[in-house]
């Protein structure tokens, strides 16, 4: 009974919208004017932008602090140095496996050896991620070496980091033996720039 | 009585409206009324037919039609007859098969007939649903070429119009708009650092907001514009910070030793929602935008929850599953149901009107756009502008 009350009133609903409706049979054509150029066009952007905005001296305390990106500012980048202790992980994950152990000490032997230098780790991801969750992965990976080396005595001031996510594979394959080489952190050597 | 009329008619809408595409299938005398709207993928199209329009317009209006929940059929298998012409300018009018009567009729001037298409089309959305249509919308997204560098465009909510914001050659990634205005925040690499950038599109300028040590990456723009939400990491781990518009005032908001990812605003500003790893797991949080205890959102049934998207009217969360192949999934934000898994994709934005996603989908190893009706599962591609377009970010 509940059914057949609630299809009365349902027929009765539809009837009473069809005929509200009905009245507007006779509805006048309207016109709707466009205005030129309303969010069709932008200017350029100005390629050069504009610095400004921004505490560049908030360098919070707490554990594990990076020193401020001014300091690595006018460096000279040197890829090549450190080319070979390319630090690999493991599927989504951002531990330091035994078996990158070696590299993460010669990187922090090199370190020692010239004081004068800082380092730039550049951590990244493999496609199978998407996209702003690797860019967070691989900046985490970065940190996970930048702990590391400062746990073998490096100054947490000289070590900086960056994440690429997967926008920098090195094999642009499509299988694990490709993933498995972008699952990584770059390592760039900073030195000062001669005269500075 | 008009007034009376007028009450009931609101009143019943939602219920007579999108059941009567039904009616033209029921058999002979019988009304079967099913509740059929708001059931994520799970919603039957409304029936129109389309007659008189070619080309360039006809093609706007199928898009955007089937994209908003809308099927062509014949028109004597039509609730809604769609017709008129197109040729200099759009003219056009739907008449209600059923109740016998014109719902519209109008005529449309300036600019091109492309865009007076789109116009009609949202008229056509307004008169049968009486909801904003997506039509006249916009987007941002993100043009990579196979070196990894990219530039970020702006366009047409069906990719049509598309213009480059910048030209920096270099790594670019996650436009966000700021509501309501012109302008985005988005990352890009041109200082050779990760960070975060403010462009107003009117004028075309722009500066940086946030350049720190570590990456500062995923802006988010506050419901108000004046905050944005971003991940940072030069504490030490990638956190979710705020700050105001312009950089000023930050304020980290999480301190775990995770990675935080694709922060979020609730509609209200009092959330933001992001990824994050609890105990092991991916999940999904929020946190008060004030600052204030990690509270977890549970995604039963979607291990590996990412990149969330609260929609404008509150009601849902959009996100990414990611299992090997990754999913588009819609929950409602208050928990009262599970996610419904809708289409293979990742990075869905929200429009407007809460109703369609825009979203990026993997093909033949590269990434286009498309967009989804969340209620029919209804899903095209846009229009595509270089090799790879992803992260998408609707206009609202």
């Amino acid at each position: 009974m509940k059914m057949m009350k609630l299809t009365y009133l349902m027929a009765f609903v539809l009837a009473v919208a069809l005929a509200a409706t009905g009245c507007k049979n006779h509805r006048p054509v309207g016109v709707t004017h466009l205005p030129p150029g309303a969010g069709s066009t932008l200017p350029e952007a100005n390629p050069s932008g504009t610095l400004s905005g921004g505490d560049q001296n908030a360098n919070a305390a707490g554990g594990g602090p990076m020193a401020n990106i001014e300091d690595i500012n006018g460096m000279a980048a040197d890829r090549t140095a450190l080319a070979s202790y390319t630090v690999l992980f493991a599927y989504d994950s951002a531990a330091v496996k035994k078996s990158e152990r070696a590299n993460v000490q010669a990187v922090a032997e090199a370190l020692k050896r010239d004081p004068s230098t800082k380092l730039q780790i550049e951590g990244n991801c493999d496609e199978r991620g998407t996209e702003e969750y690797n860019r967070s992965l691989g900046e985490r990976r970065a940190l996970a070496v930048r702990q590391a080396l400062v746990k073998l005595g490096i100054d947490s001031s000289r070590v900086f980091t960056l994440s690429y996510g997967k926008d920098k594979p090195v094999d642009p394959g499509h299988d694990e033996s490709a993933w498995s080489k972008n699952r990584r952190d770059d390592f760039v050597l900073l030195h000062p720039k001669s005269g500075a | 009585m008009k007034n009376n009329y007028i009450t009931l008619l609101r009143i019943c809408l939602a219920i007579v409206l999108p059941a009567a595409a039904s009616f033209c299938h029921g058999q002979d005398g019988v009304i079967q009324v099913v509740k059929q709207y708001d059931i994520l993928g799970g919603t039957k199209p409304i029936l129109v037919s389309l007659d008189g329009f070619s080309g360039e317009v006809a093609e706007v209006l199928k898009f955007d039609l089937y994209v908003q929940g809308f099927s062509f059929v014949a028109p004597d298998a039509a609730q809604y007859q769609i017709s008129g012409s197109g040729t200099d300018s759009v003219q056009g009018r739907v008449v209600d098969r059923f109740a016998k009567s014109t719902l519209l009729s109008r005529s449309y001037t300036g600019v091109s007939v492309r865009k007076q298409a789109h116009a009609f089309a949202d008229d056509i959305v307004q008169a049968i649903t009486h909801k904003n249509g997506i039509g006249q919308t916009k987007i941002a997204f993100k043009a990579q070429s196979s070196s990894g560098n990219g530039e970020i465009y702006v366009a047409d909510f069906d990719g049509h119009n598309a213009q480059a914001v910048t030209h920096d050659s270099t790594i670019v990634a996650a436009p966000a708009w700021v509501p309501g205005r012109l302008a985005l925040y988005y990352d890009s690499y041109k200082l050779n650092n990760p960070d975060v950038w403010y462009h107003n599109l009117t004028t075309g300028q722009r500066r940086v907001v946030a350049h720190y040590s570590g990456s500062n990456i995923s802006p988010a723009a506050s419901p108000d514009g004046a905050k944005v939400a971003l991940i940072m990491s030069k504490s030490g781990s990638p956190d979710v910070w705020v700050c105001n518009a312009d950089g000023s005032n930050l304020k980290q908001l999480t301190h775990t030793p995770e990675d935080e990812s694709s922060p979020c605003w609730s509609p209200d500003g009092q959330w933001i929602c992001f990824a994050t790893k609890i105990n092991e797991r991916r999940v999904l949080a929020k946190i008060p935008a004030g600052g204030g205890a990690l509270e977890r959102i549970p995604t039963p049934g979607a291990p590996n929850p990412t990149e969330p998207d609260w929609s404008p009217d509150g009601k849902w969360i959009a996100f990414t599953l990611q299992t090997g192949e990754f999913d588009i999934c819609v929950m409602p934000a208050d928990g009262s149901a599970p996610p419904t898994m809708l289409v293979a994709g990742e990075d869905p934005s929200w429009s407007p009107n809460s109703r369609t996603l825009v979203f990026t989908r993997r093909t033949g190893g590269r990434y286009t756009l498309s967009v989804l009706d969340v209620f029919t599962k209804q899903v095209k591609d846009i229009a595509r502008i270089s090799g790879n377009d992803s992260q998408p970010a609707w206009a609202r």
